[in-house]
């Protein structure tokens, strides 16, 4: 028992697993309360059953805390990657790791507690405390990652770094949680307001008035940046775990770090009196972190290509596309993130270039669609590409591998395309004349999501009939780290 | 790499000697991902179905009366999500939508005195212009002759034959539809009447209590016309969900279907679901020229009937979802 306590709590993939079936579990509940399933009558079946108090006016409320629910176990998932990829005090990466999981579990259980089952205020307060010490960990982990100390001086030229040694790989990973860091704050002062007034709001929902506060400004700004934060931290951390080295790297990694600052201070400009020019800057700060995850792109695809075909005198185009290409898990990752350019990042900068156009033309409630719609698929991309590390870290081998990698690629794709379709359905069809389209994209994302939940689930099962064997595949992670199996 | 089962070698060389193992593969040895794919394709054959929007619709009379108004005392309200206490004066407002033969009445009325006119396929009529700040991504709604309904729009239930306006058969008690803010604003303006505000279109539809639904604190199905609600007029497969006769959410039952008594506290009906409602209130924040809509629709999921939620959209708007009715 204790060894298995151990591995779960003490070592990097057992956190992770504790994480991503906390998040599964949560998902799993609280997406039987909307969309199709809440037309089929499941959600209140749900209801009764789990004896949920659902006040209509404090749904807004509801969702923001269950969004963070899962937002901070993604943030722990992440956070125990760094933590198991880069070099750090072992003080740090205890402590670190330590107040994170302590965090984002009280953060999730009673925040969900609060949110659904009746107003505990100590739920609430304990709640705050969890989202406290994760705020903690993650000054610490800006402590730990501090890229100057000399300890962490790089010799290798194969890697970006300045004339003296400092890793700048280091240096946009710390950049990336310090700034991290700083955006929480834009989120947990206007929060502290608002919510304590009880008077939140979804962002979606007021995003055409005009005139809005600058706290208003600040919970926008924050949404937008932490996501943006958590995207660019996997960025680095697939980054690391392939072992991103050479020409394209010495060109990203000051990409990336440029890139985070002026997209950060763009972000948070939104609050201040520079909000006319601040989406310029944004624009601006997002172009060089999107070019330095294209860089990563060329080179792994290059990567993999070349090592699947060394063998081969003269590989065809074929053959290198298809060494690409055969191993899903070490592919996905950066497929997603091109993939993610038509779900999210294009329908982004489309609905800019043709807002007073078109979008302002339609229904808010429209806009509403395409707003939720486009970060709910990049959020699912980011999972995504955890889940395809997750299933190399628990060393998915052979036809297994195979499945589990191109499962969460075409799954995931195809629910996601359905959903940028169904965002941007009124540029092709009309109100009226819409429901046959509607219903076959209804039916492309519940199975898409739907099946991917139970692969989700099916690995989750998996795992834990591997903790009943005393010589499970735990006892072998439970001493693995990270950082001796990333890529070489 | 060793299979277990049978000791022989699985192939971890994904460059087979043809060179693309993933897709030859995927090809000659697996035929799910073809089910696969043919099951993708049959999906996008049947979402590019046609949609018949005449489809024959059930005709029920509610037994509410269109053109009868509510008095609503002046007094307090609770306004808005977060219960914002604010005051009006009293007001009378319908206790229905706007329907169809009544705006058709109005359509022939107001291009018999001239009020109305008709260039190409529009009804237009005359509205005075709002404010205009120059504010980023406002509209300048100027002065001038404005798009009322379209005519030729297929969801269009108002016919016009050259001469007369007539109400396609069978949606003569449903609530008008296909009408822009601006065709909203004419029908009130024509019976010396205006749109409700935002405020008074609260107040209307919750009365004196913080309840989320006009009828109280909880929705069924049976309870108003929304996505999915499974009422007689709705047909998920096919045109999806279409508009219900005005005050039909009132206890009864047609044809089996039975209804709760969904009216306001004040007796209207319709004040969630159905069709979203335009209110009046013009730049309610400066260089905000898009107008709001209220209570939902039939194409929304109940959370948007909720009688605080807000929809909008700039005044020339029209659609099958987007109803009014007036106070005085």
């Amino acid at each position: 028992m204790k060894d298995r306590f151990n591995y779960l709590f003490g070592s990097t993939k057992g956190l992770i697993l504790v994480a991503a079936a906390m998040i599964a579990m949560t998902t799993a509940v609280w997406g039987m309360l909307s969309g199709p399933m809440a037309e089929m009558g499941v959600r209140e079946v749900v209801i009764k059953l789990l004896r949920m108090d659902i006040v209509q006016s404090e749904r807004e409320g509801r969702i923001i805390i269950l969004y963070h629910s899962i937002a901070m176990a993604v943030v722990a998932i992440e956070t125990y990657m760094v933590t198991g990829l880069l070099k750090m005090k072992s003080f740090y990466k205890t402590a670190i790791n330590l107040l994170i999981t302590v965090g984002y579990m009280m953060t999730m259980v009673f925040g969900m507690g609060f949110a659904y089952f009746g107003h505990n205020w100590a739920f609430h307060g304990l709640y705050i405390t969890g989202l406290s010490l994760i705020f903690f960990a993650g000054v610490l982990l800006c402590a730990a990652l501090w890229p100057w100390n000399p300890e962490y001086y790089i010799s290798d030229a194969a890697y970006a770094r300045t004339k003296k040694g400092v890793d700048l790989e280091r240096v946009a990973f710390f950049t990336t949680a310090v700034t991290t860091v700083i955006s929480a704050l834009f989120g947990a002062v206007p929060g502290s307001y608002l919510g304590n007034g009880f008077e939140t709001f979804l962002a979606e929902n007021i995003i055409r008035l005009p005139h809005k506060t600058p706290m208003e400004y600040s919970i926008i700004g924050h949404l937008h940046i932490m996501l943006a934060l958590i995207a660019v931290m996997i960025t680095l951390i697939i980054g690391r775990w392939l072992n991103f080295k050479g020409a394209w790297h010495k060109v990203a990694m000051p990409l990336m770090i440029l890139g985070c600052i002026v997209l950060n201070l763009g972000v948070w400009g939104v609050v201040t009196p520079l909000e006319p020019v601040a989406h310029m800057i944004i624009y601006v700060g997002a172009t060089p972190s999107m070019l330095a995850a294209l860089f990563l792109l060329i080179w792994s695809w290059g990567k993999f290509a070349k090592e699947g075909t060394a063998h081969i005198a003269k590989p065809t185009f074929l053959q290198k596309l298809g060494a690409m290409v055969s191993d899903p898990l070490k592919f996905g990752p950066t497929w997603q993130m091109l993939f993610m350019n038509f779900t999210t990042s294009g329908i982004g900068i489309f609905m800019a270039i043709r807002l007073d156009e078109v979008f302002r033309m339609w229904p808010a409630r429209e806009e509403r669609i395409e707003l939720t719609g486009h970060w709910h698929a990049l959020s699912a991309i980011i999972a995504t590409i955890i889940l395809m590390y997750y299933g190399d870290m628990i060393g998915l081998k052979g036809k297994i591998r195979q499945i589990y990698g191109w499962s969460i690629i075409f799954l995931s794709d195809l629910a996601l395309g359905a959903v940028t379709v169904f965002e941007m359905k009124r540029l092709f069809i009309s109100e009226a004349e819409q429901q046959p389209l509607v219903n076959g994209l209804m039916y492309a994302i519940d199975f898409g999501l739907g099946m991917l939940l139970v692969l989700l689930a099916i690995v989750m099962v998996w795992r834990l009939t591997d903790l009943f064997k005393p010589k499970g595949r735990w006892t072998e992670e439970a001493t693995h780290e990270l950082s001796q199996e990333a890529a070489k | 790499m060793k299979d277990k089962s049978n000791g022989t070698r699985i192939n971890t060389d994904y460059t087979d000697k043809n060179g693309f193992y993933f897709f030859s593969a995927f090809f000659r040895a697996r035929p799910r991902p073809i089910i696969f794919a043919l099951t993708i394709t049959l999906l996008v054959l049947a979402s590019c179905a046609p949609v018949d929007l005449n489809a024959p619709l059930p005709v029920y009379d509610t037994g509410v009366d269109p053109n009868a108004w509510a008095q609503i005392p002046a007094g307090e309200v609770y306004f808005g999500q977060h219960e914002k206490i604010e005051t009006t004066g009293a007001y009378e407002i319908m206790i229905a939508d706007v329907t169809v033969r009544q705006y058709a009445d109005y359509l022939n009325a107001a291009l018999a005195d001239g009020t109305l006119k008709i260039e190409g396929d529009s009804a237009l009529g005359y509205y005075p212009g709002d404010p205009f700040h120059g504010v980023k991504h406002e509209i300048e709604i100027k002065a001038g002759d404005w798009e009322y309904i379209p005519l030729d729009d297929p969801s269009q239930r108002i016919k016009f034959d050259g001469t007369t306006f007539s109400v396609q058969e069978g949606y003569e008690n449903h609530p008008m539809t296909m009408v822009t803010w601006f065709g909203a604003w004419g029908y009130c303006q024509y019976y010396e009447a205006e749109l409700p505000t935002e405020l008074q279109w609260e107040k209307a539809a919750r009365g004196a209590d913080a309840r989320p639904f006009p009828w109280g604190d909880e929705i069924l199905r049976e309870n108003a016309n929304f996505y999915s609600s499974r009422d007689p007029f709705e047909d998920m497969s096919s045109f999806g969900s279409r508009t219900t006769p005005v005050g039909f959410y009132n206890g009864q039952s047609y044809d089996g279907y039975q209804t709760l008594d969904s009216a306001s506290p004040y007796g209207l009906y319709d004040m969630a679901g159905n069709v979203w409602q335009w209110v009046g209130d013009v730049q309610p924040q400066e260089g905000f020229s898009d107008r709001f809509m209220k209570g939902g629709s039939k194409d929304t999921y109940d959370m948007d009937l909720r009688v605080w939620v807000r929809n909008s959209a700039p005044p020339m708007y029209f659609s099958p979802g987007v109803g009014f009715r007036c106070v005085r």
